[in-house]
């Protein structure tokens, strides 16, 4: 038997994906007064996770989140689906954190651990700044592969392969550990957290760190001059029958 | 250096007429990342040389692969290309970031390019976020306008905000919305060749194969008309419906997640926030509900149809023309009325 994997599992608290968001007052983000969770993708990077610890359970699977103090909740939601630790990386409340920010924290976060990851999973993008970025910075910044948008993990022993979503259709690549994984949508099937579980993530470890700590500058590089709502469509007409709807569509919208 | 220097005076002393269209253009040198597959530019890197020639100032195009002189070829007599870099190498066949991400930084190092530029496709956002990391700046994904050359306005959550962002950074890393920019077309006068090279390869990962899913059809992602089932389809073979009504106006087929989910289709249909974004003449949504994530991918449509029997379907409130009905009976009776 070779050494246990040791996997992190970035995952970020957003604006729950059924909320519609409404652009704020002043325009310069959106009305955050609203319900949050864990980012969907992150969801099923953390299902990943586990899935891997209960084929060979000496697997370590550590939930990482950057961001203030409420990202605390989204550490515990992965605690109660099976991680086993969890590192929170705070910042203050206004801080803005940019993906090559969080990229070089958790690099950081990897640097510093006595016993190094094996494997990176990450969401492939968050669905609040849709970036789609900060997995391919972290395997960037570490030198390591990276298998973006994954449908289908395998792991044997250290090596890796890889089934990718592109456009057109899958792509299948292979590679070896240490390497980063982002998820797509159809990876897997995240659990829900039962009651014991998120009783007893209430006394899994959680261990703090600031940007400081792990010797990070996380200063913007992007300034957001404004936030707008998008244009509004003017639809909402019913047409009555096939034949009507032909009629507009060649003699008003002129489309066919 | 001397070179850019040189452009900026030059510039300067132009008349102020001048100087008004270029407003952007001073010291701007760009880099388009060229996606090529089986010997074909990709449809985003035309729509991403359209945004890098907004910019002002040069374009030189960068084309990498095992045997990348055909499409070099190809690239050279495109309008607005004033240079191609070509860097041919077994490493480069599959596009495998972990070796074009270092090409692409040394090759900036090397000409200090000021903005790298590619289209916001699987390709485009697996390699550019890595590069960006490599030259630690921040990467812009997805820019649907330019307003000068460090700022850009892009989409955020699944396209319900818009957001204009203003980068501080010396080299601007950006994805291009294909469907926000037309495709740049074919010059006569063929641009130099030049051949590069970078010293990094990493060799990290292999490419075992692909499963790409062929169609007759347009290209989801330019299609001029696109149709696209939803749960209401029921199953894969009730697709068919759509496949007629698609072949006999020339269009596309697109999926929203819960039919590509339940294996109606294949998931490189899917329309939205996470598959496909589109933007054709004509959108037609069968027995789709109109999830905010799926509207994050077809809002920008010109015209939008919705056939639905649920006449309370979000859909219908961006749909230009709705018809609440049953799709097996609506959909055959538009394809044959359309064919009259």
């Amino acid at each position: 038997m070779s050494n246990p994997l040791r996997i992190f599992v970035p995952v970020k608290r957003v604006v729950d994906y059924a909320v519609k968001v409404r652009v704020n007052a002043t325009k310069t983000d959106v009305d955050r007064n609203v319900k949050h969770s864990m980012n969907p993708f992150d969801e099923i990077a953390v299902e990943e996770a586990v899935r891997i610890k209960e084929k060979s359970p000496k697997t370590e699977v550590v939930a990482i989140s950057c961001g203030t103090t409420k990202s605390q909740e989204t550490l515990r939601t992965a605690l109660a689906m099976g991680a086993d630790r969890a590192v929170h990386i705070e910042v203050k409340d206004d801080s803005t954190l940019e993906p090559l920010a969080v990229a070089k924290l958790l690099k950081a976060l990897a640097d510093k651990e006595a016993n190094k990851p094996d494997l990176f999973i990450l969401g492939k993008q968050a669905i609040d700044d849709d970036a789609s970025q900060t997995g391919q910075m972290l395997a960037g910044l570490l030198k390591w592969p990276q298998t973006t948008f994954a449908s289908k993990v395998d792991i044997n022993d250290k090596s890796l392969k890889v089934v990718r979503e592109i456009d057109g259709g899958l792509e299948t690549v292979s590679t070896k550990l240490p390497a980063v994984i982002t998820t797509d949508l159809r990876l897997n099937e995240p659990r829900y957290a039962s009651l014991p579980n998120i009783m007893k993530a209430k006394k899994k470890p959680l261990v703090k760190f600031t940007p400081e700590d792990l010797g990070v500058d996380i200063s913007p590089r992007l300034q957001t001059l404004k936030v707008e709502e998008p244009p509004k469509r003017a639809g909402g007409r019913k047409v009555e029958s096939v034949d009507e709807l032909v009629d507009k569509l060649r003699n008003e919208a002129k489309v066919l | 250096m001397f070179a850019s220097v040189t452009s900026r005076i030059a510039l300067q002393t132009r008349s102020t007429l001048v100087q008004r269209f270029y407003t952007t253009g001073a010291g701007v040198n760009t880099l388009l990342y060229v996606e090529h597959k089986d010997g074909a530019i990709s449809g985003a890197t035309l729509n991403a040389l359209t945004a890098a020639k907004k910019l002002g100032g040069s374009v030189t195009a960068l084309v990498a692969g095992e045997a990348p002189e055909g499409v070099a070829k190809e690239v050279a007599k495109l309008e607005g290309v004033s240079k191609v870099l070509t860097a041919k190498d077994a490493a480069y066949a599959h596009a495998l970031p972990e070796d074009i991400a270092p090409l692409l930084a040394e090759v900036q190092a090397k000409n200090g390019f000021t903005h790298l530029i590619t289209g916001h496709t699987a390709g485009g956002k697996n390699v550019f976020p890595r590069a960006a990391a490599l030259l630690d700046v921040a990467a812009i994904s997805d820019i649907t306008a330019i307003e000068s050359e460090d700022t850009f306005v892009r989409p955020i959550y699944a396209g319900n905000a818009i957001a204009t962002v203003k980068t501080n950074d010396k080299v601007k890393v950006i994805t291009v919305r294909g469907t926000a920019f037309e495709a740049a077309s074919a010059t006569q006068d063929a641009a130099p060749e030049e051949v590069v090279s970078s010293s990094e390869k990493l060799g990290l990962t292999q490419w075992e194969g692909e499963e790409i899913q062929k169609s007759d059809r347009p290209d989801l992602g330019s299609a001029k008309r696109v149709i696209s089932g939803g749960r209401g389809m029921k199953n894969g073979e009730n697709f068919k419906l759509l496949y007629d009504l698609a072949d006999k106006i020339g269009a596309a087929v697109g999926a929203s997640r819960a039919a590509v989910d339940a294996g109606f289709v294949d998931n490189s249909l899917q329309v939205g926030q996470t598959g496909k974004i589109v933007a054709p003449e004509l959108y037609i949504a069968v027995g789709i509900s109109g999830a905010i994530q799926h509207l994050a991918g077809m809002k920008d449509s010109k015209t939008i149809v919705a056939i639905n029997k649920d006449a309370d379907a979000p859909i219908f409130q961006v749909a230009d023309y709705g018809l609440v009905d049953d799709l097996f009976k609506a959909v055959p009776e538009l394809t044959e009325k359309i064919s009259k």
